[in-house]
């Protein structure tokens, strides 16, 4: 059974620090005038999305395509998925085409591991759900690592996270890759948008974001306000969210200039973030992005290649 | 059981002859860089810069590093980690580039490094400095300048450090 | 096929205590013919060995879906009677959440004529609460009464309207029947696929809070107190559900619960599979909601064991846990878990699998009975001791869902008669 990324829980610190380290050898594939190896040429990546999402595909694609894979794209609509077929029988089909890896991306938690159990081929987790989305939380961690110079770890580091982490991959995936590698993350969230159940003794949070920030703090986290969570009955009204929860100029002039600003897009401008990221000086939005590239390339090379200790058996 | 085949002084004294080799065979170092290979070639590599600057105190011969792991005809069939990330320190558009690398053997690295360096630009030359030639060659790839040439077996380990040359 | 069966060697448990003697049943009158220390086999007696081997009045469930009719994929009212009696059992209260519902008489003599046709169980429908179970006007209860429907529930869903569900109360209480609530306020767990906690809360997936329960459990109990009538509480799963019915009970009112095999052994961290196979309603949940369950069983806060066995399609379950119908099939392993994880004298053990639920579901005069001549011959011989594990293969009933894969199950059933006829015999079905 090939390696598979499901998890950042499942990768461990271990798997974490291995693929911040190949990240930045495909960085510096990246900055070259033609980024592209050979490293992946026989192998094929399909995308596997059954929930709309074009960003996040074009950054695999890209990815895949640079490692000069052979690349397939399976978009819900347009798919027999809507005939009825199930899961597994979806998958298997396009698995009888010679997939080496599926990078999936699926509204319900827990779908990548079902596939996982189902297929011999690798599966990279694009999404689930609420749940994980393991390749944020990767590329998260390495844009702080690389802008604050920070190869060895994040002990000590302050990380403040807000927003609707209740129903955010984004949130627990990021969370976990920063506690990895040693960084204290604190939720801010109004009680309505934080998971239920939450475990004090382990778990920072708190609901007023000015008392966390007047701490001290050296990345801010901000995560997208959905409109739909106002119809919910999660929060009263949009401005009173960002009142309370947003990025304010107001509260933006009162961060550190180094703190890091970041975002996994895309921005509703006005909500979770009214300033322009482009007048903050510690705003790695996009550098966020471009990183999204290098961390895939890692994943999909690192999923792709066998164990070390597989050597042994051979 | 390790056995020693050359010592730190030996190592030394190829360092030198090579040098002067790589000198007298491209007369004028203006386009020359020597690149080695990650991670066995890279203290050759500035041992043979340090040497060459020695030799010529007005040449300005730069030296990096490339990796090539991502280059290799056996990934996902052998593991593969990459060593390091790359740091040419030249432009390799037009240039005189000699590949270093401690030990030649199937040649496979070589080929990788090659591939490696190709998608940095389109050099003059290539040529390749190897302390060890260790023989048992896979693919038509010979060696411009040599520090020694030894017979082993396929089931042997050759390691070549500026501590001297080891058989295992 | 002989005259007789005697099974000699086990001890007998039954309403009146636990004894050892052997015990004969004429299989042409359906009755049990003669008890003593000891008799003597004869050429007429087919006879059973049963050293080690304790024979009991056959379990009854209160709590069975057949799927027949609307969804008979899954199961039918024959393989599902198959099924009851590998387990033990000799009568099941089949639920009322067919296509078309249990709210007619039609549907409810077409299910128990097929029971009767199969021949391996009592098959007893219940009927629903609500016509359709769709929450808003009152099924017939005396129409079915007259046709012998004890229980009413609207089992999938809970009453939501307290309105409407004291209505219920009221107009079926000189009726001889019970209403019974799977407890749930839909408005709390819309989406939940598990239980609402830590691993729910870790696993990012939508929460089904203990709270949805204990409140529809609490106005239940009030408006038992208001109405006088009585009511039955389906597979209990929280620990304050229990001090509740503990409470009522207390109080006098007249109600009374069951809880399943799943919710006295299994946890909500099983989840972390992502298996559909561990979703089930109401939820697995935390192991202080399992030992406070297990714990109403030992105090008999909580009467029966029932087991909600609810057979599911195996591709249904290969979804994802948002899309996967919850629900386990749990007859042939019932025994198997209550002694592995019930830590109560085994005679306290077969009163919740046979003569108190027999009681609850108003079948008392026909199971549960006292082993004695005269007495109906609904009887089950297990083995007490024997270790074992399922094999999902193997299980009589036509669909795989169960979650106990692994988990250690200790007694199994030998033989089971029903009406003095072997429905299994040495663990094989007859039939």
């Amino acid at each position: 059974m090939s390696r598979s990324l499901l998890s950042i829980e499942e990768l461990g610190e271990v798997g974490v620090r291995r693929i911040l380290d190949l990240a930045d050898t495909m960085a510096e594939v990246n900055r070259r005038p033609n980024p592209k190896v050979p490293a992946l040429r026989n192998k094929t990546v399909c995308s596997v999305f059954f929930e709309d999402s074009t960003r996040t595909r074009l950054s695999f694609e890209t990815a895949a395509k640079r490692l000069s894979a052979d690349t397939m794209t399976f978009a819900v609509s347009q798919s027999s998925l809507s005939k009825g077929e199930s899961l597994r029988d979806t998958v298997e089909s396009i698995g009888a085409m010679g997939v080496d890896a599926f990078v999936v991306r699926h509204r319900s938690a827990g779908a990548p591991w079902l596939i996982d159990s189902w297929m011999q081929a690798s599966v990279v987790n694009a999404g689930d759900g609420w749940h994980a989305h393991p390749t944020q939380g990767l590329l998260d961690a390495y844009t702080v690592r690389t802008a604050l110079n920070r190869p060895g770890g994040f002990d000590g580091l302050r990380v403040v996270m807000v927003g609707d982490i209740k129903h955010s991959r984004v949130a627990r995936s990021t969370t976990a890759a920063f506690e990895a590698l040693g960084a204290a993350v604190t939720w801010v969230a109004p009680t309505t948008l934080l998971p239920p159940a939450i475990d004090d003794s382990t778990r920072s949070s708190s609901d007023d974001l000015d008392a966390v920030l007047a701490d001290g703090v050296d990345v801010v986290y901000l995560l997208r306000m959905q409109k739909e969570r106002m119809t919910e009955a999660l929060v009263p009204h949009l401005r009173e969210y960002t009142m309370r929860f947003g990025l304010t100029p107001e509260r933006a002039q009162r961060l550190e200039p180094q703190t890091l600003v970041m975002h996994p897009g895309p921005m509703n401008r006005g909500v979770e973030i009214a300033v322009d990221p482009a007048e903050l000086q510690g705003a790695v939005i996009t550098q966020q992005v471009t990183n999204g590239i290098a961390v895939r390339m890692a994943v999909l090379f690192d999923v792709l290649s066998p164990d070390a200790d597989q050597e042994a058996l051979s | 059981m390790t056995k020693r085949v050359l010592s730190p002084e030996d190592v030394r004294r190829a360092i030198t002859r090579m040098a002067h080799e790589i000198v007298e065979r491209n007369q004028g170092l203006d386009d020359v860089a020597l690149v080695g290979v990650q991670t066995g070639g890279v203290w050759l590599a500035a041992a043979l810069g340090a040497e060459i600057a020695r030799i010529d105190a007005d040449s300005c011969v730069p030296v990096g590093s490339i990796d090539a792991s991502l280059y290799r005809d056996d990934i996902g069939i052998r593991p593969v980690s990459p060593a390091a990330v790359s740091e040419l320190n030249a432009d390799v558009e037009g240039a005189r580039i000699v590949l270093v690398d401690d030990v030649l053997f199937t040649g496979r690295t070589v080929l990788a490094a090659m591939d490696a360096l190709s998608d940095y630009g389109r050099p003059m030359a290539i040529q390749l400095a190897v302390m060890v030639d260790r023989g048992h060659r896979e693919l038509p790839i010979r060696p411009d300048f040599v520090g020694k040439n030894l017979p082993t077996s396929t089931d042997e380990n050759v390691a070549a450090t500026p501590d001297g040359v080891t058989i295992t | 096929m002989t005259r007789n069966v005697l099974i000699s060697g086990a001890i007998v448990i039954d309403p009146t205590g636990e004894r050892r003697v052997d015990v004969r049943v004429s299989t042409e009158a359906g009755t049990v013919v003669d008890v003593a220390d000891s008799l003597e086999a004869t050429a007429d007696d087919h006879h059973l060995d049963a050293s080690g081997q304790v024979l009991c009045p056959g379990f009854v469930d209160l709590h069975t879906h057949l799927r027949e009719p609307g969804k008979e994929e899954a199961e039918t009212i024959e393989t599902g009677s198959r099924a009851a009696a590998k387990g033990g059992y000799t009568a099941v209260v089949a639920m009322p959440n067919t296509d078309p519902t249990q709210d007619s008489v039609a549907v409810v003599e077409f299910v128990r004529q097929q029971g009767v046709r199969a021949g391996l169980c009592d098959v007893y429908p219940s009927g629903s609460i609500t016509v359709g179970r769709r929450g808003t006007e009152l099924t017939p209860f005396a129409e079915l009464a007259q046709v012998g429907v004890k229980l009413f529930t609207d089992d999938g869903n809970g009453v939501q309207d307290p309105q409407l569900m004291r209505r219920a109360l009221e107009y079926s209480k000189g009726l001889g029947v019970t209403m019974a609530q799977h407890c749930e306020v839909e408005q709390l767990t819309e989406g939940g696929v598990m239980h609402e906690g830590e691993c729910c809360a870790h696993l990012g997936l939508p929460g089904w809070p203990a709270l949805a329960e204990e409140l529809m459990v609490h106005r239940d109990i009030e408006l038992v107190r208001l109405t006088g009538a009585p009511a039955h509480f389906l597979h209990l799963s929280t620990a304050r559900s229990v001090e509740l019915v503990g409470a009522a009970k207390a109080d006098g009112l007249q109600v009374t619960a069951e809880a399943t095999p799943h919710h006295i052994s299994l946890t909500d961290e099983l989840l972390r599979s992502y298996s559909a196979i561990y979703k089930v309603n109401p939820p697995l949940r935390t192991i202080a909601d399992v030992e406070a369950v297990r714990e109403g069983l030992v105090d008999g806060t909580i009467d029966a064991i029932a087991t909600d066995h609810a057979p599911h399609v195996k591709a249904t379950k290969e979804q994802p846990l948002d899309q996967a119908p919850p629900g386990m099939v749990g007859l042939e392993t019932a025994l198997g878990v209550a002694i592995a994880h019930l830590a109560m004298p085994l005679a306290d053990i077969v009163a919740a699998l046979s003569w108190k639920p027999a009681a609850i579901a108003g079948l008392d005069e026909l199971h549960g009975r006292p082993i004695a001549p005269g007495e109906p011959a609904n009887l089950t011989v297990f083995d007490p001791g024997v270790e074992w594990e399922v094999a999902p293969a193997l299980l009589a009933s036509k669909s795989t869902n169960t979650p106990f894969v692994g988990v250690p199950l200790r007694g199994r059933t030998v033989h089971t008669l029903l009406a003095g006829q072997f429905t299994v015999e040495s663990g094989e079905p007859t039939r």
